[in-house]
């Protein structure tokens, strides 16, 4: 990054915004003014809104931004994903049509891949789009949608061609989601949040100009959906909340927006297991002073401590140029562990009163929600079992698993679930 | 803090891989490991004339290369790898940094220059029979007398104990407890009253001694009833490096395994196709990862000094003994019954994962230990 430009730049962000922020305007308004001028979205092209910029540059706006207390963009959750799909593969159609609208927060988005047949295998879709009458009709159930209730548009995987092979016979497509086609049923899990959502579809209707890219080249763009998706994966449930609330109307709309957005993930530092509670937690018991007891805890903290020093030590391989290594295949199986040692240790410093829960439960019921939370961490974005799968074949390139199901017309491809 | 080795280091690395490959094979292993001292006197001088490894975190003042813990580390991990025969550990480990921590100048001038070259093989004497890693469990007494010390009592578990040219040995004043007086002293291998006894070790790349002093005459090394420290110090540092050691030979049964998986065909496919052989060859890769960032992060924190040392080389101590052992139980369980047979290699990396399992102290131990620094 040459300092010049970099100076420049700072210089113009700054004056444009003592020009522009203004506390009390309407936030679609504001983040108009903002996409309008490039400072909304600096890392795209210039023809969508952006400036081209190197993502070291777009680091110098955002700072910009924030060091004001401005409001930015709307690019969390799923929207990013849809925003990252458009850029990637949208028409110019699509592009006009939506990413501006997704930039301001008009629109609210949703991905709409997993299916209660499958769930590990997300290429395995069997909710089918027919081209009848000038449109695609949509049929099938779509499971796991974080966000469904209030989103105005999907990102949907559906099947087009039964005759092909597997891969071969999705596509893509952009839903209205507020359709009579489309019913959308919260899905509660066993720790009694419902962060995600079923979604039902009975001959839904999609435009001709919403397929994104070819009629069955819908796998190429449901990975660039997923490869963002695991790129954005730990930022999603990292922030406790909406950050400080400053004054004024669009803070106070913008705010509103990101509970919205955050709602699904309030538990996701529970499934983590919340290490840094333990010593904590075990001192206030007294059963720090148990000898077992001190055991698992060091047993926790040094699993902890170790997979911290493996991610650092894959960073640090990337920032030197080196090729990487094993160590930046492992974190996600390393968490699982790290989960399940921490609901483990949890469980021995409550002792009886593991069996309450709310306010009758240790830290008001955190430590309850942290043990029926924790199950899900070896299981979404992937199982344990598909990442040791991974690393195996990519990283120890040992054989791949017999696939019954590439060599033949997914038609006949066995299924759990009939359709 | 380094996470990341730097290409000198990975050179250093690579040059010792190719080295140890060339001059620790299996059959030279197995040829070293049926003598009674372990190790040969002519590869003992090509480890220092040929490649130089004499003194490596010893200050060129004294003869030594003067790096530190890492470059150490890297030394111990390949030659774990390869389940070198040497006093290197005893001598170039144990005995070096327990004079560096605890001598003083004319000491080391005294001392270092001819270890670090290897004309002298030292080692460290400190634990007793009873078997406990702590100071609370030193019972041998130092008497003074005419400037010099009388000790009495029994060393055991002295690595390279039988085939030591000099002993640096922790004894106490009597009547004392616990850390209090403490002192180290210097003892040479000829001197009367001292009976050294080869014990037979489980793993017999790793050979094991116990010392009876008698009224054993003894110099002072370092402060008087000042080694308290020192030695607490020097242990972890040791800890810091056996795990390194560790880590290596549990990388090299990792690997071992996987390549056997690769080439070994039941019901018509390789066992490596074999979800199970997957799954297990995934946890093995995270286990040792895991405890090589452990080990790696132990050497830099006692290059720097780190706050959180000794803790962390408590802590990568327990993991290396953990995964150590647990590296070479899966590895002798994907050989299958080959596995369990002598003239498979793999029972030799399982004996020494064991030996090092307990020595310096056992995982529990070290748990122990480092829970007692962050409870704090």
């Amino acid at each position: 990054m040459s300092t010049t430009s970099e100076e420049a730049l700072r210089a113009e962000v700054r004056s444009w915004l003592e020009a522009n922020w203004d506390p009390e305007r309407e936030l679609v308004a504001w983040r108009n003014l903002l996409i309008d001028a490039g400072w909304g979205a600096p890392t795209w092209p210039n023809r969508w809104y952006g400036r081209d910029l190197s993502p070291e540059l777009a680091q110098v706006v955002d700072q910009e931004i924030r060091r004001v207390g401005a409001v930015g963009v709307a690019r969390a959750g799923p929207r990013s994903l849809a925003q990252a799909v458009l850029l990637a593969h949208g028409s110019d159609g699509q592009k006009e049509q939506f990413l501006r609208r997704s930039l301001t927060g008009e629109d609210t988005w949703c991905q709409l891949f997993s299916e209660p047949g499958s769930g590990s295998d997300p290429a395995g879709a069997t909710t089918r789009a027919d081209f009848r009458d000038g449109r695609w009709v949509v049929s099938g159930q779509k499971l796991w949608t974080t966000s469904a209730h209030h989103a105005d548009w999907g990102l949907l995987l559906a099947r087009t061609d039964w005759d092909k092979l597997k891969h071969q016979g999705l596509s893509y497509f952009l839903i209205d989601m507020r359709q009579p086609g489309v019913e959308v049923q919260p899905l509660r899990q066993m720790n009694g949040h419902a962060s995600f959502n079923q979604v039902f579809f009975t001959d839904a209707e999609v435009a001709a100009d919403h397929l994104v890219g070819e009629r069955g080249g819908g796998w190429a763009v449901a990975t660039t959906t997923l490869m963002h998706e695991r790129r954005g994966f730990d930022s999603f449930g990292a922030g406790a909340g909406p950050t400080d609330v400053r004054p004024g109307r669009t803070h106070a709309q913008a705010s509103a927006e990101a509970a919205t957005a955050l709602e699904p993930y309030v538990w996701y530092p529970q499934r983590t297991g919340r290490v840094d509670l333990v010593l904590e937690g075990a001192r206030a018991s007294g059963k720090l002073d148990d000898p077992v007891v001190r055991q698992e805890i060091a047993k926790l903290l040094s699993l902890a401590k170790s997979v911290e020093w493996t991610a650092r030590r894959a960073r640090a391989a990337q920032a030197a140029g080196r090729p990487p290594g094993p160590e930046g295949s492992l974190g996600k199986l390393a968490a699982s562990l790290i989960a399940r040692a921490a609901a483990r240790v949890h469980t021995q410093i409550a002792g009886a009163d593991a069996m309450l829960t709310g306010a009758d439960g240790p830290l008001e019921g955190l430590i309850a929600e942290i043990l029926v939370s924790t199950p899900a961490i070896s299981i979404a974005g992937g199982t344990d079992e598909i990442q040791r799968n991974i690393i195996a074949e990519r990283v120890l390139r040992m054989p791949k698993e017999p696939s019954p199901d590439l060599d033949r017309p997914f038609r006949d491809v066995p299924r759990s679930v009939a359709t | 803090m380094q996470f990341s080795f730097t290409s000198e280091q990975e050179e250093l690395r690579s040059v010792l891989r190719r080295y140890f490959e060339d001059t620790s094979p299996t059959s030279t292993v197995r040829r070293l490991m049926e003598t009674e001292r372990g190790w040969d006197a002519a590869d003992w001088r090509g480890l220092h004339d040929q490649i130089g490894l004499g003194g490596v975190h010893v200050p060129e003042a004294y003869g030594g290369l003067g790096l530190g813990f890492v470059e150490l580390g890297i030394v111990v991990e390949e030659m774990g790898r390869a389940l070198v025969c040497s006093p290197f550990f005893a001598s170039s480990v144990l005995a070096t940094t327990a004079i560096l921590n605890a001598a003083d100048e004319t000491q080391k001038a005294e001392f270092l220059p001819k270890l670090a070259s290897g004309e002298t093989v030292a080692t460290l004497a400190f634990a007793e029979p009873n078997g406990r890693w702590d100071v609370e469990g030193v019972g041998m007494t130092a008497r003074p007398g005419g400037g010099r010390y009388r000790l009495d009592g029994v060393k055991s578990f002295v690595l390279d104990g039988a085939s030591a040219d000099l002993f640096i040995v922790l004894a106490r004043a009597p009547g004392s407890q616990g850390s209090q007086g403490l002192s180290l002293f210097t003892v040479r291998r000829d001197a009367p009253g001292l009976t050294v006894q080869p014990l037979a070790a489980l793993d017999p790349t790793r050979k094991l001694a116990r010392l009876a002093f008698e009224g054993v005459e003894a110099d002072l090394l370092g402060e008087p009833e000042g080694a308290a420290a020192p030695f607490a110090r020097t242990l972890a540092q040791a800890c810091a490096m056996l795990a390194s050691e560790m880590v290596g030979g549990a990388e090299r049964l990792r690997e071992s395994a996987l390549e056997y998986a690769s080439l070994r065909m039941q019901f018509g496919r390789l066992i490596s196709s074999f979800q199970s052989m997957k799954h297990k060859q995934a946890d093995m890769l995270l286990e040792v990862e895991l405890a090589k960032s452990a080990a790696y992060y132990a050497a830099a924190a006692a290059d720097d000094d780190a706050a959180d040392f000794p803790a962390v080389a408590h802590l990568a101590k327990a993991m290396a003994s953990d995964t150590y052992l647990q590296t070479a139980i899966h590895t002798i369980q994907i050989h299958g019954g080959i596995g369990f047979t002598w003239d498979n290699d793999t029972h030799l990396w399982f004996k020494r994962a064991k030996s090092s399992e307990v020595f310096l102290g056992d995982a529990a131990w070290h748990r122990e230990r480092m829970i007692q620094t962050w409870a704090a």
